[in-house]
């Protein structure tokens, strides 16, 4: 499938043939097109795990083209004005209240940002679900934590723009989590903020972070994390390699084009998904509280922290984490390893591949222990990201210690519990269940 | 390398010794960008001390001022607050105050110049969020039975007492900062100064 081997496009003698021939003797149009697209050979059996792949790419696009016309209106500036609201702020309501159809822009901006988290959380599941992170496919799975952690960063600084109290206090906490770390990490906060408090100064680093620095990487991180995807091939829900069995023309005898099927299949997922983003935006564009937090439609008040403070729900399960350590080890306090445990729990999925030694990639190989652990991961993800929303209690402190336990337990005795499983013989060819 | 065997090392330490000194230009071009990053000078320079007349803070009551975009707090406590401090020596984390988190002259039972005025930043120690008051003993606030009064971090639940001393086994790996502060009068109070003046 390499470029080289791939004729260059001949015109039939029309205008638009010998345009074409023009510019693709000069730039890998068809080469390009045909190995990513028309002859990127797709395993025949992907079922609907396999949409939130180009869902994440729909989300992609929709938040960078809002984002474009939100920066149009918006001020990044922490300074009162005549009202004595901050300027920020007041973009935002300014945009919500007098720009033609600026509502409906910043609704699709807000409710995209959790729909992104929401399709990559499906996204990696699956991986998951079919062993997507498992040799030959670690580079990818790599750049797909990458996305995660760059995402996450652009969420974040996305999230101080509006100036609100969430806004202020989830930058302060989160900023502050860099000073836990021994010596240098005072220093660094400083260099976050750029200020000795969460000011100007930071709502502006920020703004420049979101709109330009991460997308960036962001945009160069997904590219590589489809370029190292389309060099092994697609995994499927078999979690068999569809290229150990090729036709005479080298073709997999259980591959078919990306393009048409995938890409038409996808529509039906763009299809379902719109519906479902439209419902939110237009009936429900806060989310119940958790899209977007109803402290954050108070301005920023650096005197007063809300009663009630939580990130927004897709940080809560590593927030459960953070809270749920309050043991000092080893002479260095409890907030230190409160910051370790939270960054570890984000970084521990990028050893995945090597943590993993079941002989059969996919669940429907694998035994009951498998099945188990994984049921008991995702009802620990979900209770943690419950009680990252609540208020500290005692008996929530107790269950997210068990829970951060479990969650640790899982990647790290991984090399151990995955190996003891009953495993089902695995199929020469993909089944199409 | 040269799969002839042989090496030009002449050639080879020119483009070593070019390759070191592009590096050395490039780590020095992140200077500037690396410094742009700091609190600039207009942020270094605000942060005078601050002003506060205390002559209608009322026993019992507690006033916040800001100070270098912090919130301080200034606590008129009462007798029972005060008799609350030594009951929690136990329970607390460092109930001497032996890590310095106050001037020479706040390091003592109370915490304070004057016994019933506590002046303390209401900045949580652990990450920066602002503790709420919980002055009332018990469960009236939502607190534990055995609660006897003083604030509670919203963030992650650290408690403090009414001298800013934190509890044991919370994720606040100190007390709260007492500020440079110095009495002008009885009813004023300077903070962000010692009485050395700055």
């Amino acid at each position: 499938m390499a470029g080289g081997k791939i004729e260059k496009y001949k015109s039939d003698g029309s205008i638009g043939g010998n345009v074409l021939e023009w510019f693709d003797a000069r730039f890998p149009a068809t080469s390009m097109w045909k190995e990513h697209l028309s002859e990127y050979y797709a395993p025949k059996n992907f079922n609907f795990w396999y949409f939130f792949g180009s869902l994440a790419l729909l989300v992609l696009v929709i938040q960078i083209v809002t984002g474009i016309f939100l920066v149009m209106h918006y001020k990044p500036d922490a300074a009162l004005n005549a009202n004595g609201i901050p300027i920020a702020f007041a973009s935002v309501e300014y945009i919500m209240r007098d720009v033609p159809g600026g509502w409906i822009i910043r609704y699709m901006h807000s409710t995209g940002a959790s729909a992104f988290f929401i399709v990559v959380y499906l996204h990696m599941f699956r991986g998951l679900l079919y062993g997507s992170y498992r040799k030959p496919r670690e580079l990818t799975w790599l750049f797909g934590v990458g996305i995660f952690l760059v995402l996450m960063g652009e969420a974040f600084f996305g999230y101080l723009l509006p100036w609100g109290q969430m806004s202020f206090w989830g930058a302060q906490v989160i900023v502050n989590l860099f000073g836990a770390i021994p010596v240098i990490g005072n220093d660094l906060s400083l260099i976050i903020r750029g200020d000795f408090v969460v000011g100007d100064a930071t709502l502006n680093r920020f703004f420049s972070f979101h709109v330009i620095a991460f997308p960036l990487v962001l945009l160069g991180l997904v590219a590589a994390h489809v370029l190292a995807l389309h060099e092994t091939g697609s995994n499927n829900p078999d979690g068999i390699e569809i290229k150990a069995n090729k036709d005479e023309n080298g073709i997999p005898r259980d591959g078919i084009p990306f393009h048409p099927y995938y890409t038409v299949k996808d529509i039906v997922g763009v299809v379902v998904f719109l519906f479902v983003f439209s419902a939110v935006m237009f009936f429900a564009p806060e989310g119940g509280g958790y899209f977007l937090e109803y402290n954050n439609f108070f301005p920023a008040d650096p005197l007063k922290t809300p009663p009630h403070i939580a990130p927004v729900w897709y940080f809560t399960p590593y927030y459960s984490i953070l809270r749920a350590i309050v043991w000092n080890f080893f002479g260095l306090d409890a907030k230190f390893w409160g910051v370790v445990a939270m960054g570890a729990s984000v970084v521990i999925f990028a050893f995945l591949p090597w943590l993993d030694r079941s002989p059969v990639k996919s669940i429907r190989y694998r035994g009951p222990i498998y099945k188990t652990m994984l049921t008991l991961f995702v009802i620990c993800f979900v209770v943690l990201g419950y009680l990252g929303t609540q208020p500290p209690s005692p008996v929530g402190e107790l269950v997210s210690q068990i829970c951060t336990l479990f969650y640790f337990g899982f990647f790290l005795g991984m090399p151990w519990w995955s190996r003891m499983d009953k495993f089902k013989p695995v199929p020469e060819r993909v089944t199409m269940k | 390398m040269s799969n002839q065997g042989k090496m030009d090392c002449g050639r080879r330490r020119l483009i070593v010794a070019t390759a070191a000194v592009g590096g050395a230009g490039a780590v020095v071009a992140l200077v500037p960008f690396v410094s742009s990053l700091l609190p600039s000078e207009r942020a270094k320079a605000a942060g005078a001390p601050v002003e506060v007349d205390i002559g209608k803070l009322e026993a019992g009551q507690m006033m916040t001022v800001e100070w270098r975009g912090k919130p301080v707090w200034i606590i008129n406590r009462t007798k029972d607050m005060l008799d609350t401090l030594p009951k929690l020596d136990g329970l607390v984390a460092d109930p001497k105050s032996d890590v310095d988190m106050q001037p020479a002259y706040a390091k003592n039972e109370t915490r304070s110049i004057k016994k019933d005025l506590m002046v303390v930043i209401g900045i949580c120690t652990h990450l920066g969020c602002s503790p709420s008051s919980k002055f009332k003993a018990g469960t009236e606030e939502g607190m534990q039975a055995d609660w006897l009064g003083g604030f509670l971090c919203p963030c992650h639940g650290s408690t403090f007492d009414f001298a800013g001393r934190v509890y044991k086994s919370k994720p606040a790996p100190t007390n709260l900062e007492v500020p440079p502060h110095v009495y002008l009068s009885d009813t004023r109070i300077m903070i962000g100064e010692d009485k050395k003046g700055a």
